[in-house]
């Protein structure tokens, strides 16, 4: 009895300092060791800490976190940007999905993503591969600045290799000039 | 020290690749037939100021085999199509002569009747098999004076491909008679996605790009990469041997080296950061590239290993699409530094930056022209689509190449600058053309897929 009241407090204060110490981590902390049978007569356990800092990792019912890479990428919860010609200045819609996608990271704080940057058909394809990464860059930035850890981020230029609409006018242009996101790790 | 990592690539990925112009020619001399013997060499002249007529009748076959006769056939016309080419001779169209006899020796060659055709140099040439290799040999006639201009003969002619018999003729023939460098036995690159092979691990429709080589005219084309993958902007060392890339087999795009003839690959760079269109020296020992290793995309150059990494531009804008000088001392590039894409150069540590194009709306994609040309080739916009420009660097002065049809990019110069490879849209979709350097000559190359980054071997 006196064994295990010592046990449960080296526990308690354990969790405690962990707490203390360390920011909120990604993974549940280790569940807390089962009840001896005969804890009738302790008193009650007191407003546990511990319980705090579970990180808002997804539960095993969140219908996103469950799906595989493949079909979260296929039906992304991170919206692409897009960008007017031979720009990557982001727009009101462009800060408005980045704000979007943030909050989306934010409660999926395993995830890690390759951010895109691609152009329209128009332009040289050499250029473009220049073009593109300002444009995954500047997505990237703006990321950062709503607290996004850089190491969560990374961006690749595809130019224009890569047309999302293969057609031939501005409404397949428009579609074109993105900054598209790649969940690569959850 | 040696950066690189070198793979040793297995023979079976290769099978269908480019295994087959490895095992067709073993080093160090791509294309097998190599001269036998080298008899007179006399230049045919003509009158003053008018173009010489040449003649290439049908080789005849000194084999029974139906092989033979067709290489026969395929010589002829093969020498008729390079020699044609250069412009340098006025080729009369062979339906003209087939009636006109085969000579069986040196000694009854129907002059009169060539005369009579106007034909002021004629190619007589045999074809014979020898167990698993044709030899070919050619003589190059002056009509006029009744005699042999040119005399060669040609060994380990493969039974597959006997059109490198008549490119090497070709270049001969052009060497002898007007001191050109042809180009019948360069080679062109670039990436293709008729494959048709989608890309893995995305969700997104997107075709892998792999790159392709192909004879200067198109034939014998194949296919060099098999990653699967996106590849891009494949560029051959001065020796013909390697080609460096971009590849991002790896995500983050990295400049490879394959040496195609050897069937290895290294890998020149491998990092977190993107490095792309890498370009040999004139030399070989370096390699110009672009990279965002400090921030925006600056260029660089390295030792051929990876080792050794200079910088050549630090500005707030994007640098890219480098491209020698001839002698190396140069490099030409596009940056934004001025607003949209425009050409600069500058000295090849770096310093003395200063733009050439002015004109143009968008600029891109630089490729200087060998020696004796001092000119400097780009795609410029002036309207809808881009259209191959020419910027001579001593007058600077610039002339419009292409027509307005399509979209025409990517200008890559022939070994001898006489003549651009480049892509253009104007039959749909990109595909991969070949001009001389005043616009003629249209010649497509690819028909299959897009096809695009075209490099043309020195």
């Amino acid at each position: 009895m006196k064994h295990t009241l010592a046990l449960l407090l080296l526990v308690l204060m354990t969790s405690v300092a962990c707490h203390k110490t360390q920011p909120p981590v990604t993974r549940p902390m280790p569940p807390p060791p089962p009840p001896p049978s005969d804890t009738v007569s302790l008193p009650p356990a007191p407003p546990a800490p511990v319980r705090e800092p579970v990180p808002p990792e997804p539960l095993a019912a969140d219908a996103v976190a469950s799906r595989s890479l493949d079909d979260l990428n296929r039906d992304s919860p991170l919206q692409s940007v897009f960008f007017d010609y031979d720009s990557n200045e982001l727009n009101d819609a462009g800060r408005a999905a980045l704000n979007a996608n943030a909050a989306v990271l934010k409660k999926y704080p395993a995830w890690t993503v390759t951010i895109e940057g691609h152009c329209d058909e128009r332009g040289t394809p050499e250029y473009n591969l220049a073009l593109g990464e300002r444009r995954a860059v500047a997505a990237r930035a703006y990321l950062l600045s709503l607290g996004i850890d850089t190491g969560r981020l990374r961006t690749v230029s595809y130019g224009s290799e890569f047309p999302f609409d293969p057609g031939h006018q501005e409404t397949a242009w428009s579609r074109n000039r993105r900054a598209h996101f790649v969940i690569t790790a959850k | 020290m040696m950066n690189s990592v070198r793979i040793l690539i297995p023979a079976a990925a290769f099978a269908a690749g480019i295994g087959v112009i490895a095992a067709q020619a073993p080093a160090p001399q791509p294309e097998g037939p190599a001269p036998q013997q080298n008899d007179v060499s006399i230049a045919i002249k003509g009158d003053i100021g008018a173009p010489l007529h040449y003649a290439v009748p049908e080789f005849r076959a000194l084999s029974p085999d139906p092989e033979t006769a067709a290489a026969g056939k395929v010589l002829a016309e093969v020498l008729w199509n390079d020699l044609a080419y250069e412009r340098e001779f006025d080729l009369i169209p062979r339906d003209t002569y087939r009636t006109i006899p085969q000579p069986q020796s040196a000694n009854d060659v129907p002059f009169d009747r060539w005369r009579e055709l106007g034909a002021d140099g004629v190619v007589i040439g045999t074809v014979q098999r020898t167990g698993n290799t044709f030899h070919v040999e050619m003589r190059l006639y002056d009509v006029k004076g009744r005699s042999v201009a040119l005399g060669k003969a040609y060994d380990n002619i493969t039974l597959r491909n006997p059109r490198a018999g008549a490119h090497a003729m070709s270049d001969d023939i052009h060497d002898s008679q007007r001191g050109l460098r042809g180009v019948a036995r360069t080679k062109l690159t670039f990436v293709s996605n008729r494959q048709n092979e989608r890309l893995t691990g995305t969700v997104e429709k997107r075709d892998s790009k792999e790159v392709y080589v192909a004879d200067y005219d198109g034939a014998n084309q194949q296919r060099v990469t098999t990653n699967g993958r996106l590849n891009l902007s494949p560029s051959w060392s001065p020796d013909g041997r390697s080609i460096a890339y971009t590849s991002f087999m790896k995500i983050v795009p990295q400049i490879l080296i394959s040496n195609i003839y050897q069937g290895t690959l290294d890998i020149v760079t491998n990092d977190r950061n993107q490095a792309m269109l890498p370009v040999f020296s004139p030399d070989g020992s370096r390699v110009c590239f672009m990279s965002d290793r400090d921030g925006q995309f600056e260029i660089y150059t390295m030792s051929r290993d990876g080792s050794n990494v200079q910088r050549l531009t630090n500005h707030q804008s994007d640098d890219g699409s480098p491209t020698w000088s001839p002698t190396g001392t140069q490099v030409a590039f596009t940056s934004n530094r001025s607003g949209r894409p425009q050409i600069w150069i500058m000295d090849a540590d770096g310093s003395n930056p200063r733009r050439i194009t002015f004109n143009d709306s968008w600029a891109d994609r630089a490729t200087w022209s060998p020696a004796p040309y001092n000119e400097i080739a780009y795609a410029g916009q002036n309207g809808p689509g881009f259209d191959i420009k020419i910027y001579d660097v001593a007058t600077g002065q610039t002339r419009v190449v292409t027509d307005g049809a399509g979209s025409n990019e990517s200008p890559a110069f022939s070994p001898n600058g006489r003549h651009i490879a480049f892509t253009s849209t104007r039959a749909g979709e990109a595909q991969i053309y070949t001009m001389a350097r005043d616009g003629k000559q249209l010649t497509k190359i690819t028909s299959t897929g897009a096809n695009t980054y075209p490099n043309w071997s020195r």
